[in-house]
């Protein structure tokens, strides 16, 4: 007989999360996956456009450019576009307002599943103080990676891969390909 | 019925944002469901330790893709309508190779970094400082790569538009492709329970 209980509440063998194993555990990849497309595809109709993630932070950095030194960043097209006219508030935008659901979302759910506790999330092998050093180098390429791609996993994976485009694929394959030639050397960070 | 609704004029920008809000929380409760708010979790699909991030992100899209050709299909959606950002084929090519690497060194992407600091991971705040450090990296160098970003442009292209076939046929081809990448994820879990397993008997 089908349990969809235990279906429900995935539970497999837990070689990975030893530390942030919880009480609940998380839903079965599938039907996550399912939800989770479901979600992505009510944005396109609802908005005609897709989720995003850089695109906020990228506005947030600009602002503190243009607040620092606005010179800087009237000179730079790349800040400019982050900007706008300078009529509207450059946070009244789209990917602003998502984001801030998105941390309100991800607390919620967390705190259901009992998951909001401060940990470092690594493997056993590394020190905290050398996993906060990787996260900021991971974080620094990830941050430029995604200007360059003009788009993240979220702008260029999830969305531009749900609507075909060329640049969301070709961008995706990369993705990977980088992070699998990668993983051999920082594997005592994770394993 | 007229899709997107936003496009149709069904609502102004004002609840455009609070549609954003909501929207948002819709995302960052599945992510963090789904496992993307651990690090670790993120980077053993790059171990083929768990590959649950992997299948995760492939049954969204996948279902995305479906959803997407159905209702255009039936003629509720227009899919012209709908934002899709042009091609520059070797800087999304590069900037994602680059992504990759921060992805498996760092732990997270941008999105999953919020969900991650949301629920208490502390690399994941050195993380999004990186992000917006890496960020401002870039836009103190674009005037000097700005060629180079600006370069094989393609505009709004499709992968059906480019390899000329028709849309059913590509979804075909990605459900195929999923399929596929779930099996090969099931078959790469296996294999390295097995190895640990044997490392463990060996001690």
């Amino acid at each position: 007989m089908f349990k969809f209980k235990e279906w429900f509440h995935h539970h497999h063998h837990d070689n990975v999360r030893e530390g942030e194993l919880t009480p609940y555990h998380y839903t079965n990849p599938y039907l996550i996956g399912l939800l989770l497309g479901i979600v992505l595809l009510l944005t396109f109709v609802i908005m005609g456009r897709g989720l995003g993630a850089s695109g906020a932070l990228s506005t947030v950095v600009a602002m503190i450019v243009n607040t620092v030194s606005p010179e800087t960043a009237h000179h730079n097209s790349f800040y400019m576009g982050y900007l706008g006219d300078g009529e509207h508030n450059p946070l009244k935008n789209w990917l602003i307002f998502q984001m801030i659901g998105v941390v309100i979302g991800g607390f919620i759910s967390g705190a259901i599943a009992g998951r909001t506790k401060f940990i470092v999330s690594k493997g056993p092998r590394i020190t905290n103080k050398k996993r906060f050093l990787f996260a900021f180098i991971g974080g620094t390429l990830m941050g430029f990676g995604a200007k360059m791609a003009r788009g993240c996993t979220s702008g260029q994976g999830l969305t531009g891969g749900s609507l075909l485009s060329l640049g969301g694929w070709t961008f995706m394959f990369a993705t990977f390909a980088g992070a699998y030639a990668f993983a051999y050397f920082v594997r005592r960070q994770w394993t | 019925m007229n899709l997107p609704l936003y496009k149709f004029g069904f609502f102004n920008d004002e609840v455009s944002l609070i549609v954003a809000f909501v929207i948002g929380i819709a995302f960052g409760f599945v992510l963090e469901r789904g496992g993307f708010g651990s690090g670790r979790m993120l980077a053993a699909q790059f171990y083929f330790t768990d590959m649950r991030v992997f299948k995760v992100m492939f049954t969204a899209i996948t279902t995305a893709i479906i959803g997407l050709f159905y209702l255009s299909w039936i003629g509720v959606l227009d899919l012209d309508l709908v934002y899709i950002s042009d091609t520059y084929v070797l800087p999304q090519a590069v900037g994602g190779f680059i992504l990759g690497i921060g992805f498996v060194i760092g732990g997270y992407c941008p999105g999953t970094s919020g969900v991650a600091i949301a629920t208490g991971k502390v690399d994941a705040i050195f993380y999004g400082l990186g992000g917006f450090f890496g960020i401002f990296l870039f836009g103190e160098v674009f005037p000097y790569i700005e060629n180079f970003f600006n370069s094989t442009y393609m505009g709004r292209i499709t992968l059906p538009e480019y390899f000329n076939l028709s849309y059913g046929v590509v979804v075909l081809f990605v459900i195929l492709l999923a399929i596929a990448g779930f099996t090969a994820a099931d078959w790469g879990e296996k294999v390295m329970a097995k190895k640990k397993s044997a490392q463990i008997e060996e001690g």
